[in-house]
């Protein structure tokens, strides 16, 4: 990670060659977006728990410590297979604060909803919120309503803050990651975000691909429960596999070398994405994390996680390596092995992936 | 993967590089004419498992890399108008204009679709007749009969606010004016398979005779690419000039016969600006007389926009294959995909892309 010199001043500190107003890939969770944090939010904001860049903040208050973390959910369709706006809005949130190696407790809802949005549409996200949050045994204990002008939202938007309980005495987090651990994922890739795309584009294919939004919680409690010591907990949302483990890397300085071989990806999703000129290691997950743990600990640690998801393949996918020299010093990167033997670098997306066009 | 996984297979692909390594007895130089290919070479590291004695270079055929810079600033003139709404292929979107791109001119408020056939967009034209819609029309043969289709539908349909912004390239001139550089050390050609499974690849054989210079009708998949490859290394070492044709799963020597007709029936050839290589003869599409009403620029007075480009970029010389990205100065310093000075730094299957994407840690040991 590279050192931020500058001090934060009264003028916006993105240069002015670059974009003046917010792009959709600002929010996409390339470049644009670090940009976004590393220039504007973390120099506004820093303090000890932000600049740790977990997916939540951990904070010591007496002898407990919490998980806390927040996030918006704007996806369209709202509905779409194997899941809706509502499991998103409490999945994502209950995950963020299991990559803490915590356990989730308590949930905000905060609907931001759009005049003329009907109600019984309302009521199945109101329904699927509810759902969600028994089966992530969490609970829905504060809430807010705002409705804006019709035109002015996309039928509704929902943010969501969680606390969680964290049990253990566990560092997880990028820094903790050491050379010789190895990477464990969950199942196969990039369901999620082409079921999204494929609803979006009206896409079909011979069989439906359903999100796999799904919440991470149980999971890690039974890896902590059987005394794995993870040392780095990510799920894989926007950005994909590739986004996450880069991040891990340039936030601990070593490389993370991934086998293709390894990466288990369903043939219709690996279809779609040769179809829409995308790369799977980048597409969105909802229910898919890296657990990154001691080379000693791996396969218990993989037997344990398979067994949680027994329908799917759970695979240790590579590994962590002293860091490669490149661009005039020693960085954090991903690399890749691919299928005939080759290697290769894994670069963050600079925009949103753009279909290409032949 | 039913045709996708055979064609990536790791055994497969090692028996091609040994008989390709049994094969080779001298230095060769090889164009890939496609980005898409380059971007597989990249990709699965094929230049880097193949012997030293083949030099693999990237070719011009790109197309978001080669269109020239004043159709993007007249892009974005008629996208950030605020009757239009403007169609395009997703990478064209943040291909670098004179001073911005359509991403820019997308969060300024401009209605700008990206769409994934010319169809689509005739479909947006039925569903608001109160708008003007124009569909970016770029690309090589491979988007040219989709593109007629369009203009083709919408005469028929009598779709009056619907119009192109036309910027269709043809592959053989460039080819020819990468052969007749003074500089030139390309020996054989990968041709673009997708090309030619349009044209066919009759119109090669003359090429491949003036020059005697060995061309490979080749596919995008790895072990396409290592056949192609093969094929090409086996003819220079026995001294063949010869068009062979490696993607025989999609292609045919006549090429697609109802897809030429349309484009004969939609385009006329004319002398086409490239970005980075200037004007080349007979080298691009441009609607006929019989369909001049659907031109975007002659519909809304853009035909004397001019720009001048950057001299810094010199993705001219990358695209004929005289300079590998990594030796340009400007190359991951003043130019990355987030700043690219040109089109060969932003589509995906530009090589200077390819290679900052998959290769800059091997680029900087270069240095």
């Amino acid at each position: 990670m590279q050192e931020n010199n500058y001090e934060f001043g009264l003028s916006c500190p993105i240069p002015i060659n670059e974009y003046p107003n917010i792009l959709l890939a600002h929010g996409g969770g390339g470049k644009l977006t670090h940009q976004l944090i590393e220039k504007l939010f973390l120099p506004a904001f820093k303090n000890e728990q932000l600049n740790s860049r977990h997916d939540g903040a951990v904070l010591e208050i007496g002898d407990m410590k919490l998980a806390f973390t927040t996030d918006s959910y704007v996806v369209k369709p709202l509905f779409f297979p194997g899941g809706d706006i509502g499991t998103l809005a409490v999945n994502g949130t209950v995950n963020d604060l299991a990559m803490c190696g915590a356990r989730p407790l308590f949930l905000s809802i905060g609907l931001i909803i759009e005049e003329g949005f009907s109600i019984d549409a309302l009521w199945r996200v109101v329904n699927s919120l509810k759902d969600s949050a028994a089966k992530a045994n969490v609970k829905i204990v504060t809430g807010d309503t705002k409705v804006v002008d019709h035109g002015k939202g996309d039928g509704i938007f929902i943010n969501s803050s969680g606390v969680g309980l964290i049990e253990h005495d566990l560092n997880i987090s990028p820094l903790s990651i050491k050379p010789g651990d190895k990477i464990i994922l969950n199942g196969d890739i990039g369901r999620h975000g082409i079921a999204i795309m494929a609803s979006r584009e009206g896409l079909t294919f011979e069989s439906t691909i359903e999100s796999d939004c799904a919440p991470l919680n149980g999971v890690v409690q039974k890896l902590l429960d059987a005394g794995i010591e993870p040392h780095c907990l990510r799920d894989l949302t926007r950005g994909g596999l590739a986004t996450s483990l880069i991040e891990i890397a340039e936030t601990s300085g070593l490389t993370i070398n991934i086998e293709e071989t390894e990466i288990p990806i369903l043939e219709q999703v690996s279809g779609a994405c040769e179809i829409l000129g995308l790369d799977p290691l980048y597409v969105a997950n909802e229910g898919r994390f890296v657990a990154i743990v001691p080379y000693s600990q791996a396969e218990k640690a993989l037997k344990i996680i398979q067994a949680e998801s027994p329908n799917r393949e759970c695979r240790i996918i590579g590994e962590v390596r002293y860091p490669d020299k490149a661009n005039g010093g020693f960085r954090g990167m991903v690399t890749l092995t691919t299928k005939i033997g080759s290697s290769r670098l894994i670069d963050m997306l600079s925009g949103e992936q753009l279909p290409r066009i032949c | 993967m039913k045709y996708l996984e055979e064609y990536r297979d790791s055994s497969a692909a090692k028996e091609y590089i040994h008989l390709i390594k049994d094969t080779v007895s001298r230095p060769w130089t090889i164009m890939e004419i496609c980005g898409g290919q380059t971007h597989t070479i990249v990709k699965y590291g094929l230049d880097e498992i193949l012997p030293d004695k083949i030099t693999l270079v990237h070719g011009p055929g790109c197309p978001v890399c080669v269109t020239a810079i004043e159709l993007i600033d007249k892009a974005i003139e008629l996208a950030g108008r605020p009757n239009v709404i403007f169609c395009s292929f997703g990478d064209m979107l943040r291909v670098p204009g004179s001073n911005k791109d359509l991403l820019w001119v997308k969060a300024g408020g401009g209605d700008i679709r990206i769409v994934y056939s010319p169809l689509d967009a005739l479909k947006i034209a039925r569903e608001n007749p109160q708008k003007e819609v124009v569909f970016f029309a770029v690309g090589f043969e491979t988007t040219a009969p989709a593109n007629a289709m369009a203009v083709y539908q919408a005469k028929q349909q009598k779709l009056n606010n619907f119009s192109m912004l036309v910027s269709q390239v043809l592959v053989p001139p460039a080819m020819e004016l990468v052969l007749g550089s003074p500089g030139n050390k390309v020996q054989g050609f990968l041709a673009a398979g997708h090309v030619c499974a349009v044209m066919g690849y009759s119109e090669y054989e003359p090429i491949a005779a003036k020059y005697k210079i060995p061309i490979v009708v080749t596919g995008f998949e790895p072990l396409d690419l290592l056949q192609g490859i093969y094929l090409t290394v086996k003819q220079l070492e026995e001294n063949r000039f010869d068009v062979e044709n490696q993607y025989s799963r999609a292609v045919l020597r006549e090429g697609n016969i109802q897809a030429k007709q349309l484009m004969a029936e939609v385009f006329k050839t004319v002398t086409r600006k490239w970005r980075g290589l200037g004007d080349i003869k007979n080298s691009g599409l441009a609607l006929g007389d019989a369909y001049s009403a659907f031109d975007a620029e002659k519909k809304f007075g853009l035909e004397n926009i001019m720009v001048k480009e950057s001299d810094e970029c010199k993705s001219g010389l990358v695209l004929q294959g005289l300079l590998k990205p990594y030796e340009c100065p400007a190359f991951g310093t003043k130019c990355t995909p987030e700043h690219p000075l040109g089109a060969t730094m932003v589509s995906s299957e530009g090589a200077c892309a390819a290679y900052y994407r998959y290769r800059s840690h091997q680029a900087a040991k270069i240095d």
